[in-house]
């Protein structure tokens, strides 16, 4: 009885909280037929704001999971001072809004900010551009693969990696034989976890990007822009499409999940 | 192959784990660092593998200076009390390792796995991952794969540690055997001086970071250098100022002279053997050893009290 109830507790609240909402969005989009949403997704600036989301994404990912797994060894198998502060700052971008962290960036790299001048003297845009967005997206979504990597690291300890120098194999080979199969399922996990942050991305991107129709619109600030021109149902489509991705990658890591137990 | 321990000390912060050792072992030999946890024994093993670096001393091995050189370079052979397998490779793989990493030809790898493989009797295992093979067998993997790309020394710290006693005891013949075979200087980690002497051909004990005595199992039991390596090294019992061994006593009923008064607490039969625990009349323990028949002429009972004197002359002077 009391399992049961339980049960209905949790589904319960999901079901309040996530698959209602989710429910009516899909509802919605599709209450006037498959026209109006397809219209709202061909259009050039939505291709253009997906592409852009995409391009960010597949910038951020690659350089945030190495970081992170050099951030994960520094942090189980080295001992140094700031090691602590290391540890502690990896976690800032959870604890920090996006838009403070947005803000900050303005401060940097506006105009009279401290990078600002070095950019504007050689010609380089970085707010109300790419670049910028790129780094504000790198900065929230940092701390994934590190934090997933660290326990797994400790965990294994390093004796094997230990074995492996014993019997000659250098730094590069202990790490690429030993070390990286051993922690593939967090790294994995932290890709997955990252790469649905940086999709999703809105606050610290919409400071920074200065929001211009077809240029730097992301997938998520087109939903706003769309939403707020009274065009519902090309807010709604878009924002179907950034949640299928959304549960695709989550059925992607609960596929992956349970053959972490089998390693 | 020979191995030369020259003044190395190692501290860990407050902690002195090596302090002025030395130690000489010869090319071929078999060597037990014997000691409690917390001698520094499993620190010098480290040291000489580069898996630790001394703060002071040299390490020269097979005459050439190891002290500074990367643990890969020094062609050492380690196996850890818990294995280090590498869990997500076959034990092929874990043995080939070592050959894999210098490149070796694929021809030469399987023939040198094969060859280990059948050495640590584990041919059918090949294809196996190490969770599915048991304790003993998975040491017997890591000792193939520490062979493979032929070491000059063997390192093993604390090799049987973690294996029931049975097993145990199958490993260390075993591992004798395999030395009269391979030849490789070997150094080998205990705490427990029974392997150590079964095993060990030169024994070195350590207490507090020094090494107390070095030499062979027979040396060590018949003179002791220190009181700490009579105690260590067999058991020993405190006869006034004097260290005796359990079996260098015997026990009257009636008083005699030179005798020790003391209340027997406990007997056991082992075997052929008995062992008679007492306490003196000052509260000290004491440990009889006698056998069975004289036990059985003796007709002692426990709560009885009796006369303990040293039957041999050869008792051992304090150090």
């Amino acid at each position: 009885m009391r399992r049961y109830a339980l049960r209905f507790v949790a589904l319960f609240y999901l079901s309040a909280i996530l698959i209602a909402p989710l429910g009516i969005v899909f509802y919605r989009t599709f209450e006037d037929g498959f026209r109006p949403a397809w219209e709202a997704l061909s259009a050039p600036d939505t291709i253009h704001a997906f592409k852009l989301t995409l391009i960010i994404t597949a910038i951020a990912v690659p350089l945030n999971t190495i970081f992170g797994i050099i951030c994960a060894l520094a942090i189980v198998r080295k001992r140094f001072p700031g090691k602590g502060l290391l540890n502690a700052f990896i976690d800032l971008p959870l604890a920090l809004s996006p838009v403070v962290v947005g803000l900050s960036l303005f401060l940097l790299y506006g105009r009279t900010g401290w990078f600002g001048g070095f950019f504007e003297r050689h010609d380089i845009q970085v707010l109300f551009a790419l670049p910028a967005m790129i780094i504000a997206t790198i900065f929230v979504s940092l701390p994934f693969v590190a934090r997933e990597v660290v326990p797994t690291l400790r965990e294994i300890g390093d004796e094997q990696e230990q074995a492996a120098k014993t019997l000659g194999a250098g730094g590069w080979q202990t790490f690429r034989r030993i070390t990286l199969p051993s922690i593939r399922w967090a790294v994995i996990y932290g890709v997955i976890l990252t790469t649905a942050r940086c999709l999703g991305e809105y606050g610290a991107v919409a400071v920074v990007s200065g929001r211009i129709q077809g240029e730097t619109e992301t997938a998520t600030l087109r939903v706003e822009e769309r939403y707020d021109s009274f065009d519902l149902a090309g807010a709604y489509a878009i924002a179907i499409v950034l949640a299928l991705i959304a549960i695709a990658v989550l059925l992607t890591m609960t596929l992956v999940r349970p053959r972490e137990g089998t390693t | 192959m020979s191995i030369l321990v020259r003044n190395i000390s190692k501290r860990f912060g407050d902690f002195t784990a090596l302090d002025d050792v030395s130690l000489d072992v010869a090319g071929g030999s078999l060597t037990a660092l014997l000691g409690p946890s917390g001698s520094g024994k499993s620190t010098l093993l480290r040291i000489i593998a580069g898996l630790e670096f001394a703060d002071q001393g040299e390490i020269l091995i097979s005459g050439e200076d190891a002290t500074a050189v990367r643990p890969q370079d020094r062609n050492v052979g380690f196996v850890f009390q818990h294995y280090a397998a590498f869990k997500h490779m076959t034990v092929r793989d874990n043995v080939a390792f070592g050959l894999q990493v210098r490149k070796r030809p694929k021809a030469e790898i399987r023939d040198r796995v094969d060859r280990l493989l059948k050495l640590v009797q584990l041919e059918a295992f090949g294809h196996r991952y190490p969770a599915q093979l048991s304790g003993g067998q998975r040491q017997r993997m890591a000792l193939a794969r520490a062979l493979a790309p032929k070491p000059e020394v063997l390192l093993l710290d604390e090799p049987f540690g973690a294996l029931d006693a049975r097993v145990r005891a199958e490993l260390r013949d075993w591992l004798r055997h395999l030395h009269e075979e391979v030849h490789v200087t070997t150094i080998f980690v205990t705490h427990d001086q029974a392997e150590a002497m079964d095993v060990a051909s030169q024994i070195a004990v350590m207490n507090n970071g020094r090494i107390e005595q070095v030499g062979d199992p027979t040396q060590l039991y018949d003179q002791p250098a220190s009181e700490f390596v009579m105690q260590f090294v067999g058991e020993a019992n405190r006869v006034g100022d004097r260290w005796v061994r359990p079996h260098d006593l015997d026990v009257r009923s009636e008083p005699a002279p030179g005798g020790v008064e003391a209340q027997i607490e406990r007997i056991t039969r082992y075997g052929f053997d008995a062992r008679i625990e007492l306490v003196d009349a000052g509260g000290e323990p004491l440990v009889v050893q006698v056998t069975r028949d004289r036990l059985e002429e003796l007709e002692l009972a426990r709560g009885q009290i009796v006369w303990v004197v040293a039957h041999h002359e050869r008792a051992f002077a304090e150090a």
